[in-house]
This record gives C-alpha cells, structure tokens and sequence, in this order.
C-alpha cells in the first residue's frame, strides 16, 4: 500500500480508481478521464497534488544556496511571491528532478519537487548546505490542491472568501502570495488558467468540497497526463531523468549559463554544448487514427527516435507524444512510428505545445499554416 | 463492482458471448471496460474473416492501454459493430448491449458451452481481484 493524501478517502468514495504514482495511493480518474479533461479545458477541474512535497529553504544564505544548486537563477526572482521553473541536476548535468521555486522572502524559498524523487531530492539538498548558512524543512503538514480551466477564478470567488479571493485575484501569472496561512499561486500543469492551493493538511477536505460544490470537476491524474502533455510540459521520470540533460529535454530555456555563476551540473552542460546537443525533445502527432505510446520507435530520414511520453489527445482527438530524436530532425518533418504490433503509422513531427487555454496550436496535418 | 449478466457465457480473457439463434455475438466484459478505461480506437475483424478459438482478432485501444480481444470459439465473422468506428466510448458506456464488437458463426454450435457461466466469470473476478 502506498501513501495516502488528506484526500485519500474523498476519491474512494467518489469512485476513483486509485493507482501508484510514485509511491502514493492517486485517483486515475472518478470515470471517465476523458471527461475530465474537457471540463478542464472547458470549464474547471480540480487535482489533488498533495503528494508533491513543498520543502522550505530558509536562511541568510538561501538565494545564494539555490543559485548553486538549481539550474536557473533563482536572481531572476526580484519580487516577493514570484515564481520560477527549474532543474535540480547531478554533477553529470543529469535531472535530479523538475521543480518549481517562489520566493517569499530574501531569506525564504519555497519548493514544490515532485512525489517521486522527493525523498532523494532533500537528501540532496541537504548534503549540498555546505558552506551556506541554510535550513532545508519539508512540509508533510501542507496539502496542494491545483483548480484549473477558464471558470476557476469563479469558483474561487465564491469558495475563498473576499480576502481571499482578493489575494488570488490581484496575482499575475507565475507569482503566489499568502491568505492568511494559506498560499495561493498563479501556477498549474494543465495549460489552462488557474491556480494551486497550498493548506494545511487538516483543512483541505473542506476546501476541496467547497469547490466540487461549486461544479468544479475532480480530475484524476489520467486528465493531468493528457493535459500537460497537449500543453507541451515534461513529466519528470518520463520525458527526462538523471540520464540526459535539461539541454536534451526541452528544457534549455530554464538554464541559465551566465558567467557569473555557478551551480551543480554546469561544467557537464557547458562541455554538452561546446560539443554539440545530439538529441533533442519535441512533439509528435499522428497523421490518422491510433494512439501513441511511451517507449515506442519513430523513424524518419535523420535515423530513429524514442516516443517519451504518448497518448490520445481529447482536444485533438488524434495520438501525440513527446519523442526525443536526432538534433537534426526538424519539426514539420514527416516520420513513422512503429505501432505496438510493428505496424508503421504515419506521424509529423511538430513544435509543443499542442494545445493551451483551450486552443489548438499546431497545424494538424501539415498543409502550412 | 462490474456487472455480469447471468445470461451470458464468459472467457477468461474477458470477452462475453451471447447466442442469438445460431449467431454468437462478441463483446468485451462490463470489468475489461472499467479496467481499460476510456476507449478511443476500436480495430475488428473483417466480415468473413475465418476465426480461431483463443486467437487474437480485434484489438480495443484505450487512452491508457491497447488490449487484444481473442475469439472465444472457431467461427467465421459474419457482421461487426460498424458504430463503434466514430463512438468507441459506446465500450464504456453499453459493454453488453451498443457497445458489441462482432458476430460469428460458430464452427462448432456446442462450442459456447464450454465457456465460463456468470457465476464462474464472477468467481473469476474474485480471485483476481
């Protein structure tokens, strides 16, 4: 048996079937994970994320700390409540982890690391305190909740009052601030609108029925999957690990190689660079009907290719994936993916994202756009 | 819990078979469905494809797995569910009734006895559950 959310019982009794997700016990879907991710899109959702663990960096030295341990520049975060994406890698330049840091205060972080890595990802980070005057306190005690889809500032109206909803209302994308002792943040993993509830444990029942009361739809981690892939967002463990490189994922965009600084990983991604990336992550969609699975072979005029994340997309009603190919291969390129029984399915490749705040945004089937 | 009509005659790969006249019809279980979650492609056999008892012959593709449907007797497919093409989820939503996947002719008209009674079936289900 895995670990249970505060929210454990209120998807077994809503008729979740509950998977293993990292070592906890998480809702799938509540019956139709299709459903739900259209209400996502459509109207509004809501996910359990409480088994992604928020760890408090606290100290003198914080910023300093996590500008040697992340593989973005926590420098970039000038205002308080602001947040930033990032790597945490190993001194081979592999992903530790993905992760999501707010800074709160000159001398206080907050992250948000994923269910799986977590315990390993605080033994790292406090094997690496070293010479920085630093605590590192995960949060057992707080549940996250996220509420995603175009009517989830509705409901937020009429579920956290005017204080609030005033606090939620007045946050920019990417920033998070405090409601008394509960935080709210402008952030999510599904490409729609919304935002992500940080509370304590013991509260979260109530506050998760106050918005199904409201119509907003619990979402499994089925919908979250297909959500986050049409968005173009990686999944930790699938489309990146400690075996490549942010630069091999994607992710070059969350590293910052400025000359000033330096942080754990970055001779490996410098020496990567200088000798030339040789895979890259991109998008994948199918030309006809079939779905797209995770481990499956795609081939195309620059050599062959590894589907990492696939599935069926609701919003598309087509196969997609993110696959990691050749650094020759081109988006727009045709390619074939070898379907489960080795038949070939005619597939393109294309730039994620696939779909966000409810609009499709790449060319279906390749006639120019 | 999933249902198990008693007028049916089970697999243990989870296929259901209903006589109708001298027709076998074919669908997949109330507890496959639940199982696979929601059904985005569904690939049958051709009609008069000439089917082996045990053997694969369709396959029904869900958004989180493909799983292969295997004939529960010899027989020749004499009509499929042509609907399911544009509205797989009819799987989900009707596995007993709208959401049948084909009909054969049975080589061997005896041959449905020997397959699983509900209450085998929900004996099955138990044990693996």
């Amino acid at each position: 048996m895995g670990h249970h959310t505060p929210l454990y019982e209120e998807h077994v009794g809503a008729g979740a079937r509950m998977v293993d997700f990292g070592g906890w016990d998480m809702p799938l879907h509540y019956g139709s994970q299709i459903a739900e991710h259209h209400a996502v899109r459509q109207q509004a959702g809501i996910f359990d994320v409480s088994h992604m663990r928020a760890v408090e960096v606290r100290g003198a030295d914080a910023r300093a700390y996590l500008r040697f341990l992340l593989a973005n520049d926590v420098d970039k975060l000038k205002t308080p409540g602001k947040a930033l994406y990032s790597c945490l890698l190993n001194e081979q330049g592999g992903v530790l982890d993905d992760l999501i840091v707010y800074f709160l205060a000159p001398d206080w972080f907050r992250l948000i690391v994923n269910a799986g890595p977590a315990e390993n990802d605080i033994a790292w980070l406090r094997a690496h305190t070293g010479r920085f005057t630093v605590d590192i306190t995960p949060r057992p005690d707080l549940a996250m909740i996220a509420v995603q889809g175009p009517r989830a500032d509705h409901a937020a109206s009429q579920v956290l009052g005017d204080e609030g909803y005033g606090v939620l209302a007045r946050l920019k994308p990417f920033f998070g601030a405090f409601a008394g002792d509960t935080f709210v943040a402008r952030t999510g993993y599904t490409g729609e609108a919304g935002f992500e509830v940080l509370i304590d444990a013991r509260e979260v029942v109530g506050l998760w029925r106050r918005f199904t009361a409201q119509g907003v739809v619990p979402a499994g981690l089925g919908a979250r999957d297909t959500l986050r892939l049409e968005a173009g967002m990686n999944l930790y463990g699938h489309d990146m690990d400690t075996s490549v490189s942010p630069l091999e994922s994607g992710l070059a965009w969350t590293v910052s190689l400025t000359a000033d600084r330096e942080f754990i990983g970055r001779p490996a991604l410098v020496r990567q660079r200088a000798q030339g990336v040789m895979r890259r992550l991109t998008g994948l969609v199918l030309r006809g009907s079939g779905v797209v699975r995770s481990g499956q072979e795609i081939r195309g005029p620059w050599g062959s290719g590894t589907v990492t994340s696939g599935s069926f997309s609701p919003s598309l009603s087509r196969g997609i994936g993110l696959v990691r190919v050749p650094a020759a291969a081109a988006d727009g390129d045709a390619c074939e993916l070898i379907g489960r029984s080795g038949q070939i399915l005619a597939a393109r490749l294309v730039a994620p994202p696939f779909v966000r705040q409810g609009r499709v945004l790449i060319d279906l089937d390749g006639e120019g756009r | 819990m999933s249902k198990v009509p008693g007028d049916l005659h089970y697999t243990k790969s989870h296929e259901w078979v209903r006589a109708e006249g001298a027709a076998l019809i074919v669908g997949i279980t109330d507890h496959a469905q639940d199982l696979m979650g929601d059904m985005v492609f569904v690939e049958l056999p051709k009609p008069g494809t000439r089917l082996d008892a045990g053997k694969e012959c369709a396959v029904v593709e869900s958004v989180k797995a493909a799983s292969d449907v295997y004939a529960p007797v010899a027989g020749e497919v004499m009509a499929i569910n042509e609907a399911l093409a544009n509205a797989p989820e009819t799987l989900n939503t009707d596995p007993y009734g709208a959401g049948w996947l084909f009909k054969i002719k049975p080589a061997d008209p005896a041959a449905v006895r020997a397959l699983l009674d509900a209450s085998a079936y929900e004996a099955l289900l138990a044990s693996e559950t």
